[in-house]
């Protein structure tokens, strides 16, 4: 399965923890006391040591009892192991979310304009605005969807936009998700869990609720239910199975929908339409919000050894029987290469000047920035253009000589397969240390729901690196989430 | 609801079922052979095992039959897939498939079995008392029971995890007397001796019912009135009838529940009607055996026709 949700959160400072260049969410630069955070402040003093410890192995112990133990999609690893909570909420106010809201909204809608665009007339490339091999040569195209529009012209249903913070008002994406992103349920159940654990925390702030995700989620994909569709739609949740890293949070989204899990085998296609083997015979799928990957989902149409797909189920797909949430193809619009020119979209597809802001991005594949990557080398982090997890990159400052040079080499050999960021200074926010507290490094991944109407529940999952000054927030490499709070007007 | 969750289901309340099973029947064994008998220690439990149909899985990996091996086999050995550590993983696994099926107790029931079942694979096995490793067997199955008659939804979920547990104890009864009768009393000189009795007690006891026995008939342990005891009583929670009565009772809801008549329910109430009529000098004189093994069979015809009526997902 490939995976999407690269996320590394390599771009940060040379120093570690929070230095004087560092932007801490509660502190600011200095010892200032930022107002979203006004009153954790207090919470924090009034917690000894003690009751922390048994706070945080309540927190623990909730996790372990509803089984919430995944890895986030595509980071391997142990799908039984727990990802470390920190109770340490991260607060956003209501200007600072409202302003991260449009351009998060701003960004889903360019992308799904520029899906539409590239499987149909393809008219940003024609205006030259976006090459046509970054597009059509690219793996993630799927020349078996090309002509089709899905239903609304949607193509991404729930993109997952993960940004990063340098400032008080600078953020940065570091990448899009625009297939299945996770983590999602990792969103609810930390919020879950904080209400049980800390009540007078939510008593004392006003915190916006995130519990109305899946009716968010559910209201999104009945949007887009085919033509063919006369009624309330029946929508399924498609899996890999329990096997899957991300099997609890599938089952968690079908439980809080009302919907049925179901697995490949579940599914078979009859004349011009998809049912689901019932108790009661067949019934009737109008909606399938897929949890797979565009190569298993079909193996008369991609592969032909995938075991966890729905033989035939393209061929209705396309003649409009049932609608698939992402739509097959929507991974080309996430592709490393592709989100440099993401910023164009908005501009080409809206007629807006983006809100939010790409890391400046050099592509190794053109001859001037090559050769400005490979003279700034170690001052950059150069990333494998189809490469996730925090894994095949190179953090200039961070790595040896002879690392750098190998990386020389590899990009040398294809400058194509690379990209190369500045390193950002990302911003902290205070976290449960063995000592105490002390600032770690965030990233925050919203879901925007895209269907009749675009919505974001305001909140996200955050991530946090644990280890003292690491920039890489994955899980698989001591990363942890924290509940994360958008307070109020 | 789809129908591997339905098949999930059935199959959690079969697992766990055979896992208490198999922890009797490591009773049985375990207490018929400390007695002297015609065969020796050997062929007894050979004569379990082989009514159970674990016995070439035993010999391939065992050879003779220890009690330390045994007791392997038939609680910790992941080989043997009726083992108690293969059910309850089995049991455990099905149920993480479904847990949106499952209340927050039901699940925990199974999870803490398997989570102890774990911390008992890594104790010293010589400290473990076999009567301590099956109670808890027994204790950990009558909770799950326990969860999910208190707080399960009355809907057709409910239903298929009881049709599991009816068929799979319908089952595992008639075996478990086929063991007595027809593997360790095959020469009818020892019908009504001492040992007879003996054995009879035991089997009554590793069911939990000789107590409950001794209640509804009093006097001496004959092999008639255990018949009609574990057969036709429904009064006993393992006799064949309560189960076959329980399991027509749930594929009757369930096709209240949808609206069609199944084959399984046809099939289950004219089983049950036989059984209704039947009495014990007829199945003596068709021979105790014969009429187990046609029981046994018939109830895994009915397992089928279920199969077919609700996990196929092909309406009948």
């Amino acid at each position: 399965m490939a995976a999407q949700s690269s996320g590394i959160r390599s771009v940060g400072p040379l120093q570690g923890g929070a230095g004087p260049n560092i932007f801490d969410e509660m502190t600011g630069t200095g010892s200032e006391l930022r107002p979203p955070y006004a009153r954790l402040q207090d919470w924090v003093q009034s917690m000894p040591r003690e009751l922390r410890n048994l706070k945080q192995a309540e927190a623990e112990e909730l996790f372990r009892r509803i089984g919430i133990t995944f890895a986030v999609y595509g980071e391997g690893g142990d799908p039984d192991r727990l990802i470390p909570f920190d109770m340490f909420p991260r607060v956003f106010s209501a200007l600072e979310w409202s302003k991260l809201s449009r351009g998060i909204k701003q960004r889903a809608r360019a992308l799904n304009a520029f899906l539409v665009d590239v499987y149909g007339r393809g008219e940003i490339i024609r205006a030259g605005r976006i090459p046509g091999r970054l597009v059509y040569h690219n793996a993630a195209y799927e020349k078996e969807v090309a002509g089709f529009v899905p239903p609304k012209g949607i193509y991404s249903h729930v993109v997952g936009i993960d940004i990063v913070r340098t400032g008080p008002d600078q953020f940065y994406v570091l990448e899009d998700n625009c297939r299945t992103p996770s983590g999602v349920s990792y969103m609810l159940e930390s919020r879950e869990i904080m209400m049980r654990m800390f009540p007078e925390l939510f008593r004392g702030n006003r915190i916006e609720p995130v519990d109305n995700y899946s009716e968010v989620l559910r209201r999104t994909l009945a949007s887009v239910a085919p033509a063919k569709c006369k009624g309330e739609p029946n929508i399924v949740i498609l899996t890999p199975g329990h096997f899957n890293s991300a099997y609890y949070e599938h089952s968690l989204l079908a439980d809080l929908m009302g919907v049925d899990l179901v697995e490949g085998q579940d599914l078979f296609v009859d004349g011009e339409f998809v049912y689901a083997r019932t108790t009661q015979g067949p019934k009737r799928v109008d909606v399938i919000y897929r949890r797979i990957d565009d190569s298993f989902l079909d193996p008369l149409c991609f592969r032909p050894d995938s075991m966890v797909g729905v033989a035939g189920l393209m061929d209705v797909y396309r003649a409009g029987g049932v609608s698939i949430c992402s739509a097959p193809g929507a991974g080309v619009a996430d592709d490393k290469a592709v989100y440099t020119y993401v910023p164009e979209m908005v501009r080409f597809y809206l007629g807006e000047e983006p809100l939010l802001d790409n890391v400046p991005t050099w592509q190794c594949g053109k001859a001037d920035d090559l050769a400005y990557v490979l003279d700034k080398l170690p001052e950059l982090v150069v990333k494998e253009v189809h490469g996730s997890g925090g894994y095949g990159m190179l953090v200039g400052p961070k790595a040896s000589k002879a690392e750098i040079e190998v990386f020389r080499n590899l990009i040398q050999a294809k400058p194509h397969n690379y990209i190369a960021q500045p390193t950002l200074a990302l911003s902290t926010v205070p976290t449960f240390v063995e000592e105490g507290v002390a600032p770690r490094h965030v990233d925050l991944r919203p879901y925007c729901l895209v269907g009749e109407r675009i919505e974001l529940v305001p909140g996200g999952l955050t991530r946090v690196a644990l280890k003292e000054g690491s920039l890489v927030v994955n899980s698989s490499q001591g990363g942890g989430v924290k509940d994360t709070w958008v307070l109020a007007e | 609801m789809l129908s591997r969750t339905a098949e999930n289901l059935y199959w959690i309340a079969r697992y766990m079922e055979r896992a208490d099973t198999s922890a009797r029947l490591l009773e049985v064994g375990s207490r018929i052979s400390l007695l002297p008998s015609a065969h020796g220690y050997r062929s007894e439990w050979d004569s379990l095992l082989q009514a159970c149909g674990m016995a070439p899985g035993f010999a391939a990996k065992y050879g003779d039959p220890v009690q330390r091996n045994l007791e392997s086999w038939l609680f910790f050995d992941r080989d043997n897939p009726s083992s108690v550590a293969s059910c309850i993983t089995a049991a455990r696994e099905n149920g993480r498939i479904v847990r949106t099926a499952l209340t927050s107790q039901v699940w925990d029931a199974l999870n803490t079995a398997f989570q102890e079942l774990k911390r008992l694979e890594r104790e010293e096995r010589s400290s473990l008392e076999l009567s301590q490793m099956t109670d808890w067997v027994m204790r950990h199955a009558a909770m799950l029971r326990g969860a999910i008659d208190a707080t399960l939804l009355r809907d057709d979920g409910f239903n298929f995890l009881n049709i599991g547990y009816y068929l799979e104890r319908c089952d595992n009864t008639a075996r478990l007397m086929d063991v007595k009768y027809y593997v360790l009393l095959p020469r009818v000189d020892f019908v009504g001796s001492g040992l007879d009795n003996y054995q009879w007690t035991t089997l009554l006891r590793a069911m939990g019912a000789h107590r409950a026995f001794h209640w509804a008939y009093g006097g001496e342990v004959t092999a008639s009135k255990i018949a009609h005891f574990l057969i036709l009583n429904p009064q006993s929670p393992r006799a064949l009838i309560t189960c076959i009565a329980g399991t027509a009772n749930h594929l009757n809801r369930l096709s209240k529940a949808y609206g069609r008549a199944s084959q399984s329910q046809a099939m289950a109430a004219e089983m049950l009607a036989r059984l209704e009529e039947e009495t014990v000098d007829r199945i003596m004189d068709e021979g105790l055996h014969e009429y187990l093994t046609g029981c046994i069979r018939e109830t895994a015809a009915l397992g089928q026709a279920v199969h077919e009526d609700f996990f196929s997902g092909e309406a009948r």
